[in-house]
């Protein structure tokens, strides 16, 4: 009930980080980190009192810091930004003029939508304090926007919101790589960042087979398909952030697609590919599916250049669980019921869940995995969050969106667990 | 001012065109004339080049576009004026006509119906006969075509290009479309017929009803004319077939209907005006059938894939073979024998007889499918030379999907067989891929025997051990064969042995002669059509091209096919097999097809070509019996998995572990497994991203069968049980738009 209060006061009292600031800040960072030339959502303020109620103002930097936004708002939730309103004025006449205000306003969330392509984070609700332009109770919509500093509130910040805040504001984090996994006729051009894995561009080309007598057609083909990649890469990779480039495929594909592209950046003269060529990794693949990233992430040679992403991380722990089911099945198990009777066991070694389970709109069952969570963390086990965005992360979703390791074998007994797909 | 807005408004060439006509005419005839017959009759420099247009036996030219500009009117007068009949026959014949048009209506152009009468010299019966079992007589080629003529028809019953002296050719095709579209392959119909599709069964009826009846006399008079008598003999079959035909008519009955059908063209060289070659309506079915008991009477033909671990010699192996047995000539061969040296890669000489490409070459390695054709005294065999590389598993799935019978090629040397043989080497992952996708009987070419001396002890060591394995994942003892031969040397290939060392101790038969001994394999010929597309090109000339293995079924030229999952609707232009042409595919054939109407980008490689009147299913979820392989990590649900199908390779995740069975009774062992342990056996739920044309495997063996990957090892085989989703029409369509 003191919900209000405690918003009213911090947002009177913002403070901002001056650019002056930022700088400053950026300077205390390793080198390493500097050179991805992009900081971090960055937290303004924060204000949670003993009952764990109270708000939190951060400013998102880059689009991934969209989907930490995503993955903190709820239902129910307090949220607070400024926006573009279109307001009616009617004057003593009884003429209606409409302008747009910009103008800052507060609403209590009823719907979350997120674009994982555009990374654009839509929030809808009812406004809850009234000025000028807005009266209470009035809907709007927000859409948070990179740069613009927010804040939220919620009845209560759980462990898990928490952990996200810090992860998201947290710099040594970073780093991007890009993917082109790549068979002949199908590429798929990827950004994989700590958090996401987005699909930039899917190409899918119809590559005639080699014949007798006419390799034309064919190499045509495959040339007009290369292009089209190299067409992708100058459009959807940054260098400044990317560290690097993974060039995934089967077979000889991606030794022929590296040479072509060196080749035309010569002749074309693609800077930015020449300059960067020292980026380009060459990693094998079995094919060239979106899911073959998975592969990709856990090649010896990629990871030790990325061991800090979080993907790589999250590839191997769901490794690991298939590992056990193979070797143990008794200590690997799955599935809500399941997990949660052995966490109360304290059993769970690992706990790997997806956010997709916190994102539900469902307070009880959020309230459920989020004290699976806490008991399993309580017990020393380690807790795993994966990213649904990321390859292993869709996986475990697929596969209930929660699995755990556990210390020591347990039998199920309960053979029909909710089948739910 | 009317006046000149008149003269403004005037097309000149409209009002000239008359006389530019008329040039070279004489003044009567440009009265009675009309410009279509004008310019089939007369000499113009323009239209006609082929000069065999104006000789009687000439095959008109189908494609002549004059067919919209006739003259409707002034047309059947016309028809009729160069018959040069007699008063006395004008009316006999006026008089048949109309009985004819009473029972068969506007379906048959009037020019038809008159030729056919004189033909019979004015019999009714015999006429209708003729004409009704030219209706029967299937001409699907040409559809699209006559559909547009047929609606020409409705004003003017008789097309101008019709030749007077060859109407078979031309009459058949029209009213083929009324009849036969319920028995052959015909989805669109011209809805401005006269008679709708759907109601003309009882037509049918009434027509045989109707030539009862109204023809009691001519049936006596017909007995009295030899010429007919075959014909007459037809009355009770034809008719009876038509009363009981309902919509659906089966194929044998259709067969049946055209070998009646094609006796017309020969009684039509009896009245001395045949074309020189009957259409290919005519032949249809019938030559379909024939060139079917020709190839049955002649050699098997054998899809043979040839398969092993990389290096073990495969395509050296077969290329030297191919050159022992004539197929690749003396001075290409030495081509590739100087080409090759001077890569330095001398030894890989034979291997260029199949591995075509630049960079196969250059990198001493198959990528992709190689295919030719070689024949034994016995056999008619399609090559497919698989690649042996762990990366291109997915394209000799491919090739393997396409064959009966394989020869699994392993490499004798010290080490190497060992490698291939190990686990994870492609000699085993072969075996058990070509089992899988239904390849039972398989020669074991015992390779490069000449490393290790010719040594029989080798070669039992190695018969043993793979023997052994084998038979463990399914092949019959009687179907295995092996023969210790070498490629480089082309040893115990084709010519008998000249190696003293191996003479000594293998009395057994060489390569080509095992491959002589496969037994032939059943194909299913009854089934509708169907085929999976393995390549889209553009081809020369209109249209474009696939490849791809007839799985069931027959193809030719004029076939309309229905491609899925895209629903789209093409014609064959024509039909080749091994690079000549053969203008009629069976299952089992490689075949090249030459489609028309409809756009190539709605043709992917996966895509099935099948029968429009019973299309594939377009599946998105489907339920599958598999059998686990050798795995590491176990299968849960949610796993992801590479579907390899055909021609195809789709990511796909499977959704539900269903149950678990007993390997070799099949039993259910546990409902809703936690997961898959390796060598088991189970029910799962496979989900794809995009809809995927596939069969039962209770319905179709071949196009049932499917192999699941993933990160570069194979995982499972299966077997489609049933199709779970589909995608609506509709959704398909969005789908495809997008």
């Amino acid at each position: 009930m003191d919900c209000p209060g405690v918003l009213a006061v911090p947002l009177g009292s913002v403070v901002v980080f001056t650019p002056t600031i930022v700088t400053k800040w950026e300077k205390d960072i390793p080198e390493k980190i500097v050179k991805s030339r992009r900081g971090k959502m960055k937290l303004v303020s924060r204000d949670i009192d003993k009952n764990s109620s109270g708000c939190v103002t951060l400013i998102p930097d880059e689009p991934e810091d969209m989907w930490h936004a995503y993955n903190l708002v709820m239902i129910g939730d307090e949220l607070r930004s400024t926006t573009i309103r279109k307001v009616q004025n009617e004057s003593a006449t009884g003429s209606v003029s409409v302008n747009k205000v910009r103008t800052t306003l507060t609403i209590r969330v009823e719907t979350i939508d997120f674009d994982t392509q555009g990374c654009v984070l839509r929030v809808k609700g009812r406004n809850i304090q009234e000025n000028q332009y807005v009266k209470m109770g009035a809907y709007h919509t927000l859409d948070l926007e990179l740069n613009r500093k927010f804040t939220l509130g919620k009845q209560e910040w759980d462990s898990i919101c928490l952990e996200r805040i810090d992860n998201a504001c947290d710099p040594t984090q970073h780093a991007d790589v890009a993917a082109i996994v790549m068979q002949e006729g199908l590429a798929h051009l990827c950004l994989i960042t700590p958090n996401m894995t987005l699909v930039r561009a899917k190409l899918e080309t119809n590559i005639p087979r080699k014949r007798k007598g006419s390799c034309a057609q064919h190499d045509k083909a495959l040339n007009r398909f290369y292009d089209q990649i190299i067409q992708a890469v100058l459009r959807h990779v940054n260098f400044d952030v990317v560290k690097c480039v993974l060039v995934a495929s089967p077979g000889f594909v991606k030794d022929q697609f590296v040479e072509y592209m060196f080749h035309q950046a010569v002749k074309m003269e693609y800077k930015n590919l020449i300059e960067n060529k020292s980026k380009f990794i060459m990693v094998h693949s079995s094919s060239g599916f979106k899911h073959a990233l998975k592969e990709i992430l856990q090649d010896s040679a990629v990871t030790a250049k990325l061991s800090d992403t979080k993907a790589a991380g999250e590839v191997k722990a769901l490794d690991d669980f298939y590992q056990m089911l193979q070797n143990d099945p008794n200590r690997a198990f799955y599935g809500a019921n399941h997990v949660e009777k052995a966490a109360e066991l304290q059993a769970v070694e690992t706990l790997l869940i997806t956010d997709e389970l916190f994102r539900c709109q469902d307070i009880k069952q959020r309230k459920r995995y989020v004290s699976m969570v806490d008991t399993v963390k309580e017990s020393g086990g380690d807790v795993k969050i994966f990213s649904s965005l990321h390859v292993s992360g869709e996986q475990l979703g697929q596969l209930s969106g929660i699995a755990a390791i556990l210390r020591f074998p347990m039998h199920d007994e309960e053979e029909d667990d909710s089948d739910d797909d | 001012m009317a006046r000149h807005r008149n003269v403004r408004t005037m097309n000149y060439e409209d009002e000239y065109y008359d006389e530019d006509d008329v040039y070279g005419h004489s003044v009567e005839d440009n009265y009675c004339i009309s410009p279509a017959t004008a310019a089939q009759f007369t000499f113009n420099r323009d239209h006609h080049v082929n000069l065999s247009n104006y000789m009687e036996e000439g095959i008109p030219e189908e494609e002549e576009g004059s067919e919209g500009e006739h003259d409707p009117l002034s047309d059947s007068g016309s028809g009729r004026r160069h018959l040069n009949l007699t008063e006395m026959e004008e009316g006999q014949l006026n008089s048949c006509l109309e009985e004819v048009r009473n029972v068969l209506g506007e379906t048959v152009p009037e020019q038809v119906m008159i030729q056919t009468i004189i033909n019979h010299k004015y019999s009714i019966e015999k006429s209708l006969n003729e004409l009704l079992s030219l209706q029967d007589a299937p001409k699907p080629q040409r559809q699209p075509r006559q559909n547009r003529r047929n609606r020409s028809q409705e004003f003017a019953p008789n097309p101008p290009t019709v030749q007077l002296k060859t109407p078979v050719k031309k009459t058949s095709a029209p009213e083929v479309i009324n009849f036969s579209t319920n028995s052959t392959s015909s989805p669109t119909v011209d809805s401005s017929k006269r008679q709708p599709v759907i109601g003309f069964t009882p037509v049918k009826n009434d027509i045989t009803n109707k030539t009862k009846e109204s023809n009691p006399r001519t049936q006596n008079s017909q007995k009295q004319e030899p010429v007919s008598a075959e014909n007459k003999s037809d009355v009770p079959d034809a008719s009876s077939e038509l009363c009981s035909n309902n919509v659906e008519v089966s194929r044998k009955e259709s067969l049946q209907e055209t070998t009646l059908s094609t006796q017309t063209p020969k009684k039509e060289s009896v009245g001395g005006a045949t074309p020189k070659s009957t259409s290919k309506s005519k032949q249809d079915k019938a030559k379909l059938k024939e060139e079917f008991e020709k190839r049955q009477s002649g050699k098997d033909l054998l899809n043979l894939v040839v398969i092993g671990h990389v290096d073990a010699g495969k395509s050296t192996l077969m290329g030297h073979m191919l050159y022992q047995l004539g197929v690749v000539n003396k001075k290409a061969m030495h081509k590739y024998e100087q080409e090759s040296r001077k890569l330095g890669k001398g030894s890989f000489a034979f291997a260029w007889v199949l591995d075509e490409t630049e960079e196969e070459r250059s990198r001493g390695v198959t990528m992709d499918i190689a295919q030719t054709h070689f024949q034994t005294p016995k056999k008619h065999i399609t090559l497919l030379d698989a690649p042996g590389h762990k990366d291109f598993i997915p394209n000799m799935i491919t090739g393997t999907a396409q064959a009966d019978v394989a020869i699994l090629v392993v490499n004798a040397t010290r080490g190497e067989f060992e490698t291939g043989f190990e686990s994870g080497g492609q000699t085993r992952e072969h075996a058990v891929l070509a089992r899988s996708l239904g390849v039972a009987q398989l020669i074991v070419a015992v390779n490069k025997m000449d490393t290790v001396d010719w040594s029989d002890k080798r070669y039992d060591e190695i018969t043993k051990k793979l023997g052994q394995f084998l038979k463990q994942v399914g092949y019959r003892d009687t179907d295995i064969s092996f023969v210790p031969c070498s490629g480089l040397n082309g040893e115990n290939l084709v010519k008998p042995i000249s190696e003293p060392k191996l003479s000594s101790w293998y009395k057994g038969s060489t390569l080509a002669e095992q491959i002589d001994k496969f037994k032939p394999v059943t194909r299913q010929m009854d089934k509708p059509f169907r085929l999976s597309v393995s390549d889209v090109f553009k081809g020369m000339g209109s249209g474009f091209s696939i490849v791809g293995r007839v799985a069931s079924g027959s193809v030719q030229a004029g076939d309309r096919l229905q491609v899925m999952p895209s629903g789209d609707v093409a014609s064959v232009k024509n039909v080749l097999l091994e690079d000549s042409d053969g203008t009629c595919g069976f299952a089992g054939d490689h075949v090249t097809l030459t489609l028309t109407g409809m756009d190539m980008a709605h043709v992917n490689v996966g895509s099935v070509l099948c029968d429009p009147n019973e299309p594939i299913k377009c599946a998105t979820r489907i339920r599958a019996r598999v059998v686990i392989f050798n795995i590491e990590v176990p299968i849960t649900k949610g796993y992801m998995v590479e579907f390899h199908y055909q021609a195809i390779t789709e990511p796909a995740v499977i959704k539900r572990l269903k149950s678990q069975l007993n390997k070799t009774s099949g039993e259910v062992v546990k409902n809703r497994p936690k997961c898959i342990v390796k060598n088991s056996s189970a029910v799962i739920e496979i989900e794809f991203e995009r809809p995927i044309c596939l069969e039962l495997y209770k319905d179709y063996k071949d196009l049932g069968r499917f192999m699941l990957r993933s990160s570069g090892h194979t995982i499972a085989a299966g077997l489609v049980e049933e199709v779970l989703k589909t995608k609506s029409k509709t959704e398909e369509d969005s789908s495809e738009k997008d």
